[in-house]
Formats: structure tokens, sequence, C-alpha cells
């Protein structure tokens, strides 16, 4: 029975990778916004999955918030905000998608190659949550890096979050108030972005965060 | 021992009778979702007929190699798919059913027919070779990558013992498992020439890979290697089939029921997969071929994960 449970508690969580990836490989906003809103899905799939395993049942409060604020009001914020920007068709990523994979790929050896080395000692659920977490939060570092348009810097930082939050349901004993604190600390990120946005697009007429650069006065 | 080899000739027949039938089957169904009737499912097998009746021409130009591939890529093809355990597992053949082998099988076919599509010296020849390799090159490697990471995870890469680790209640709910699906099966479209890659139906110049390197050929030739993609399409499914649902397939032979009951089994899973196919071809949109290498791309990306989180999920 404990392998079932293990089975499916890696099953949740290596999808949530996986989502991580596909968020790589998308190039259009609104399917990168439909696919951050499947992850914090499965995200909230397996945190109530840990709050099974866990016996812990304030975990489902947890499981609750992702399925609200992140899979349903966020992206339907973030799709607002990409129609009133009149950006839903383009995307520019800096670098292309085959070494954005490659190097996703990089992150994830790293990650495990760490995390299984440092928590030798932990239990088996929080080990490999705790390795998953790191890539998902490395890979939506990359999102963030690889792409120019702010929208999509947003939502590699909100998936970064999703690992921030996967990590901390795997560690037993998280107090509650963290993680609420968390959850609505991102919402309000979401707010402060949302208005720094359309002052971007006001300020220079596109929100590709190149044209920022313009403005810097250490660039020759 | 006698039975055994008798089922290896078995298997070997049935593929090849099985064939075109399943493409037949495709192309219903797609035609059903298209809201067309579309012709028969027994159509591909009067195609064959017709085009062995007819003659065949030949260019002023053609080498030996131009007359020889056809049959050459259709026995590369045949063995590879009648390698694959869809009957029994423990056949006289089986330890050289190994993925790898078939791999090696099929990318031979492929070698002969792109040089074949370069014989004659036309351009369209020359156009669907050269895409044909291009997609080949990054294929192959996404390929191998997966099989690594079965190899990984099953211990072998010989077909009988995979799928007898999939068969046992070891193998439990495998993430490592699902992602190597789900990168074959974008492999198995791309190495078939299927729709988001190529157009089986059409002949229009711009887009065609399979059909450019095949547009010189006529009458039996045609008809040699039409079979041929008839029999990779099955190979592909019938290897979904034994090493992701190997279920129902028996470890030897063992006896007439348990033969009829693999057999309608196998039937089952090869045309439902045909009829996936289809929905999956008319849901989706053809891409461009530079979009190619990323399509693959995203699958030896899966593999690699695949071999990843195994090693995760290994190490505790």
């Amino acid at each position: 029975m404990s392998a079932l449970v293990f089975d499916v508690s890696h099953l949740l969580a290596g999808s949530l990778v996986l989502m991580s990836f596909v968020l790589l490989y998308q190039d259009r906003l609104p399917s990168l916004i439909n696919t951050f809103a499947l992850q914090s899905l499965l995200l909230s799939l397996a945190i109530g999955w840990q709050a099974q395993a866990q016996g812990a049942p304030h975990l489902l409060v947890t499981a609750a918030l992702a399925i609200v604020l992140k899979a349903i009001l966020i992206p339907m914020v973030l799709r607002r905000l990409v129609r009133s920007l009149g950006i839903h068709r383009t995307i520019e990523t800096v670098v292309g998608i085959g070494p954005a994979m490659l190097a996703g790929m990089a992150l994830v050896a790293l990650a495990m190659a760490l995390m299984l080395r440092v928590t030798a000692a932990a239990n088996i659920f929080a080990r490999e949550d705790l390795a998953f977490a790191l890539s998902v939060v490395l890979l939506g570092l990359l999102v963030m890096v690889t792409r120019r348009n702010a929208v999509s810097q947003v939502i590699g930082f909100m998936s970064l979050e999703n690992g921030l939050v996967l990590a901390a349901t795997g560690a037993k004993g998280m107090p509650m108030v963290v993680e609420t604190s968390v959850a609505f600390s991102i919402l309000i990120a979401l707010i402060v972005i949302g208005i720094f946005l359309f002052r971007i697009r006001e300020r220079f007429d596109t929100v590709d965060v190149a044209a920022l650069d313009e403005f810097r006065g250490d660039r020759q | 021992m006698i039975q055994a080899l008798a089922l290896q000739g078995i298997q070997g027949l049935l593929v090849i009778a099985l064939a075109p039938l399943v493409t037949g089957v495709v192309r219903k169904t797609k035609a059903r979702l298209l809201l067309r009737r579309g012709a028969s499912i027994f159509q591909p097998y009067r195609d064959l007929l017709r085009l062995f009746r007819k003659e065949s021409v030949l260019a002023h130009n053609a080498s030996w190699l131009f007359q020889a591939a056809p049959y050459l890529v259709l026995a590369f093809t045949w063995v590879a798919a009648a390698l694959i355990p869809v009957l029994a597992f423990n056949l006289p053949l089986g330890p050289g059913a190994d993925f790898i082998a078939i791999v090696g099988l099929l990318g031979s076919a492929r070698f002969v027919l792109a040089l074949a599509g370069l014989d004659v010296g036309t351009s369209f020849g020359g156009i669907g070779s050269s895409r044909e390799v291009m997609i080949a090159s990054v294929g192959e490697p996404a390929m191998l990558m997966l099989i690594f990471s079965l190899a990984l995870v099953a211990g072998s890469t010989q077909l009988s013992v995979i799928a007898a680790f999939t068969q046992s209640p070891a193998v439990g709910l495998r993430i490592s498992l699902g992602l190597a699906l789900l990168g074959f099966i974008m492999v198995a479209i791309a190495e078939n020439g299927r729709i988001p890659i190529d157009n089986p139906a059409t002949h229009l110049e711009l887009t065609m890979v399979h059909e450019a390197m095949v547009l010189e050929y006529s009458g039996r030739h045609l008809a040699l290697i039409e079979l041929s993609t008839f029999l990779k399409l099955l190979a592909y499914l019938s290897l979904i089939a034994s090493v992701f649902l190997p279920w129902g397939i028996p470890p030897t032979w063992a006896g007439g029921m348990q033969l009829a009951s693999a057999l309608g089994l196998f039937l089952a899973k090869v045309l439902g997969g045909a009829v996936l196919l289809a929905f999956f071809e008319v849901s989706i949109a053809k891409m461009r071929v530079f979009r190619v290498p990323q399509f693959i791309g995203a699958a030896l990306m899966l593999a690699l994960l695949a071999g990843l989180l195994r090693l995760v999920s290994q190490s505790f």
C-alpha cells in the first residue's frame, strides 16, 4: 500500500516538473497561461495527496488555496491582462527552444544530484519532493531568463512559486501561517506586477523588457 | 519447439497480412471524422493488388540500386515487424528481438530508401531524401535515448524482458514509463511521417517527405514500398502494444485458447491505436518542416527526463 502512496506522489510531483518543461516549450502567451493553470492544478492535487499521506488535514487548506488562487484566479487575471495589452499573439524568446530545453535538463540533473546527496537522512516523501521542487524552482527561473516578454516572465515567477509550495508541503510540520502568507503575498505580487506592466507599456509602448535596457545609464 | 517455431512463422505472416488493414482503418476513421464516407477498410489490399498487376516503369538512368531498394526495404521492415513479440514472448527468434536491433533494421530500410530517392537524380527525390534524413538524424537519437531510459527501468533492451517487467506487478505507477510512452508516441509519429510531421495523403510538393522520395516508383516496386510503409506503421503500433501494454501475451506456447485470446487482444490494441492515431491526425495541423527538430527534441527531452526521474525513484 505504501508503495502505491509513494508512486502516486512521485507521479504528481514528476508531472509538475514536466509541466515546467511544457512552459519552456510553449511560445504563445495564451497556451503559456493555460499550462501554468494546469501546473497549479497538478500542484494542488499533489498537496492534497500529501495531506492524505502525511495525515495532515491542514494541507487540504493549502490545496484549496492553490486551486482557487493559482489555477483559477491568477490565470483569469493574466488572460484579461494579455487581452487588454493586445499581446496574445506574440512572444519573444531570447534563446531558442532547443538550447532552453537542454539548459532545463541540466538544471534538473543539478537539482537531483544536489538534493539527493544533501537530504540523505530525510524521509522519502520529503526527499523526492525537495528534489522535484528545486527543479521546478530552477526551471521557473529559466523561463524568466529566456523570455523577453514581461508577462511570460511573470508566469515564470509564478511557476517558481509553485515549486516553493511543493517544497513546503513536502517538509513535515511547516506551519500553516507561512503557507498562507506566501500564497497571499503572491497575490499581492500579481496586483503590483499587473499595475507595473501597464506603466511599462504606457511609458515604452511595449512590454518587451529589452526596451528598458536603452534607458540604463551604464550601457554604451 | 515445433509449436514455438510455428508460432514465430504465424506471427510473421500475421503482421504482413494485417498491415494494410491497419492503414485502411486509419484512413476510414479519418474520412468518417471529416464527414466523408471514405474508402472501405480493405481498400489498401485492392490498391496493392492493382499495383502488383501493373507494369513497372524505370527511368533510363536508374541503377541496380533503384530496382533492389524496394525488396531490401520490405525485407528490413518485415523482419523488424515480425521480431516484435505479439503472440508469445519466448519464441525462437526472441533473443534477437532487441530494441536496438529493431531500430537498426528500420534505420537500414530508411537508408536504402533515401539512397534510392537520390538515384534517378530528380529534384523531388532529392528533396524528399534530404528531409527524410534530416528527420531521421534527430529522430533516431531520441529513439535510442528512449530505449536507454526504458532499459534503465526494466534492466534490459530485449523486448521480451521489458514486456515481462511491465507485465509483472512490480511495475506500479511509474512516471518514467509514462514519459517514455509519450516520447515514444512522438517519435513514432515522426518516423511514420504522420500528420504534424508529414502528410501521407497529399502530393503537395512543398510539404511532402516520404511521397517525394518514392515519386519515381511505379507498379510492383511501388506496391512493395507501400506495403513496407504499412508494415512500419504496424511495427510501431505493435511495439507500443507489446512494450507498454503487454497484457494478455502469454510467455510461451500455452494452448489454442491462450493463442486466440492473445490474437484478439493484439487486434484490439492495434486497431484501437489506429483509431486514436486518426483522431490525433484530424485534430492537429501539419507543422513547418523546420519546426520538426523542435517536436522531436521534445521527445528527446522526455526520454532524458524519464531517465532522470528513474534515478530519483530508485535512490532511496
